[in-house]
């Protein structure tokens, strides 16, 4: 869907925003992560024919966003990093209006507009004027104006940028409904790896222009997982008990560690807690975090504790 | 399925119908600005001043035709009418131009065109046509009151035919004001991004050139002065231009009507190009 060979572009003399960057990504839900200034904006900006390289190739849908810009920008949604909305006009009228700028006939962008609303979650405030929006409501408008045309393919510039974390588990939610309700394929950017690893398919970091890794979600958290048990009281007794039925049992604050040996681990568990008559507060199985893959390019690496999601950037 | 008041959600439909391209973007856009001028689809707030422009416009346009049918005189012609209303014009001017343009500038609309089918380019020549027809319209419309009303007071076939000459006289003029108009007004608001300032700049920048011509024009003296002076002001260089295209006899502008006209022409290609590079630069 993205190809890009050797793509470099240089801002002046000095500045290197994109060195070399050689990725292709397959159609789905794609994280672009990357530190802040790691050249993410300048791909998309590229990827829109709205900057050309200095040096490389750039693929989008097969077509060439230097030449045929035009075309790629009327099958893509873009929905910027900053603030874009004028106060003084609401949602509905905003987004029709987008809508035509995309080429989409009056009475259709009008109700694509009222569509795309409702289905990031603005109805009944479509009416009003987006000056009295909450944060959260305006990132909604600012997708539903990406989304109006219906692309067939999303960039999105930190989409969760100054919501607080309901909204954007809301936001990342939405998103990942995009990508697979709607069939459209998403780039989200992101610097929070711990926030788009959760609903992307592939995920593509970048650092100082270059490629750290492009690889599907799956190849990288293969691997042993590992089973975290919270019990509200009796810690100590599943303890005895679980390392009695022969399991490694490591702690981790509250929470107990299980490594999943067989198929069994999970009923051994549940049947301890169960004869103990403990109160079960939870049981999941814990993935690696790819931010240790990132961090630590080695393959197998190690059922390190989990690092806190802010830690989970790969801004280093 | 049920059929009780329940919202289905019948989940997102892909659009497959028609996609129109760059040209009816940009006609839409055109569209939008020229109701945006006016305060239509804005709300109410945005209503009040251009209205209240045009209200003079055709208060003075009913005056006219009033003494008019009374005397039989007319006390402004067609373009007499242009050249008087040229100062509500440039209040008006003022609030236009930084509608036009301040809004998307300040609030980051931009990378939300640009990231569509239109060009930069066709964003500009959009905006730039609608500013010149809110201009023209805006005389265009009182200037047809006079038209008709004054077809009453004639009665001959020759006479009827003069009186629509003078009136497409009127609106050329009406199209002259607003291209040179325009073209100041929208290169002062694309640097400007507060609304507020740019409709004090502009109406600040006609009336400082037209000080600075008339000193200019005393510094130079008799015979050229007074007419190179005027030429700086744009309300002064269309009235100048306006008495060289209609060879109005005894005018300041002697025999300097070609330079007017050059004059003219480059100040607004300068504008637009100006206009144009901004945009080429402005941050997507």
């Amino acid at each position: 869907m993205i190809e890009t060979r050797d793509l470099t572009m240089r801002y002046g003399p000095r500045i290197t925003a994109l060195d070399a960057l050689t990725v292709s990504v397959e159609p789905g839900v794609i994280g672009l992560v990357g530190a802040n200034g790691a050249g993410k904006s300048t791909l998309i900006k590229i990827l829109l024919g709205l900057l050309t390289p200095n040096a490389g190739q750039v693929r989008v849908l097969g077509l060439d966003p230097a030449t045929d810009g035009e075309t790629i920008r009327s099958k893509v949604g873009y929905m910027p990093e900053s603030d874009a909305l004028p106060p003084d006009v609401t949602a509905a009228e905003f987004v029709t209006h987008l809508g035509r700028m995309s080429g989409l006939p009056r009475p259709v962008a009008r109700e694509r507009a009222s569509e795309t609303l409702r289905h990031v979650g603005l109805y009944e405030e479509r009416y009003r004027q987006i000056g009295g929006y909450s944060t959260g409501m305006k990132q909604r408008v600012k997708l539903a104006q990406a989304l109006v045309h219906d692309p067939d393919v999303l960039l999105l510039d930190e989409p969760t940028n100054g919501l607080d974390p309901g909204g954007r588990d809301a936001m990342l939610t939405l998103i990942a409904r995009i990508g697979t309700e709607f069939g459209i394929s998403v780039v989200v950017c992101s610097h929070l790896l711990g926030e788009v690893e959760r609903i992307c398919d592939t995920l593509v970091a970048i650092d100082a222009g270059r490629l750290l890794r492009a690889d599907r979600v799956e190849a990288m958290t293969t691997g042993q997982g590992v089973l975290a048990v919270e019990v509200d009281e009796g810690t100590e007794q599943l303890i005895a008990r679980l390392t009695e039925l022969g399991l490694k049992v490591g702690t981790e604050g509250r929470l107990l560690l299980v490594p999943i040996e067989s198929d069994d681990t999970y009923d051994t568990i549940m049947g301890a807690v169960a004869d103990l008559e403990l109160p079960l507060h939870r049981l999941d199985q814990r993935r690696h975090h790819v931010a240790e893959l990132f961090a630590a390019p080695a393959p197998a690496a190690p059922a390190a504790p989990a690092a806190p999601e802010e830690a989970a950037s790969v801004d280093r | 399925m049920s059929t009780d008041s329940v919202i289905h959600d019948i989940g997102y439909q892909r659009y497959t119908g028609r996609r129109l391209g760059r040209g009816y973007a940009t006609r839409s856009l055109y569209v939008h600005g020229v109701r945006s001028v006016f305060g239509l689809g804005r709300p109410p707030k945005a209503k009040i001043f251009p209205w209240a422009v045009v209200g003079v416009m055709v208060i003075v346009a009913t005056v006219d035709i009033a003494i008019r049918s009374r005397t039989n005189v007319m006390p402004l012609s067609y373009r007499g009418y242009c050249e008087a209303m040229s100062v509500p014009a440039l209040l008006f001017l003022a609030a236009v131009a930084p509608e036009l343009l301040c809004r998307d500038l300040r609030h980051n609309v931009l990378p939300l065109y640009f990231s569509r089918p239109l060009r930069r380019t066709d964003y500009v020549w959009a905006k730039i046509a609608a500013a010149i027809s809110g201009m023209w319209l805006l005389f265009a419309g009182p200037l047809l009151l006079i038209f008709v009303a004054g077809l009453f007071t004639v009665d001959t076939w020759r006479h009827r035919f003069d009186e629509a000459r003078a009136f497409s006289g009127g609106l050329a003029l009406a199209a002259i004001y607003a291209v040179v108009y325009s073209a100041f007004g929208l290169l002062f608001s694309s640097w400007l991004r507060r609304r507020m300032v740019a409709s004090a700049v502009i109406v600040g920048y006609f009336l400082l050139s037209a000080a600075v011509g008339l000193i200019v024009g005393q510094l130079i003296g008799f015979p050229n002065g007074k007419g190179i002076g005027q030429m700086f002001g744009p309300a002064t260089l269309v009235r100048g231009l306006a008495d060289y295209l209609w060879s109005e006899p005894f005018t300041d502008i002697n025999d300097l009507g070609p330079t007017y006209l050059a004059v003219a022409v480059g100040l607004v290609l300068v504008c637009v190009v100006l206009l144009h590079l901004r945009y080429r630069r402005a941050r997507s």
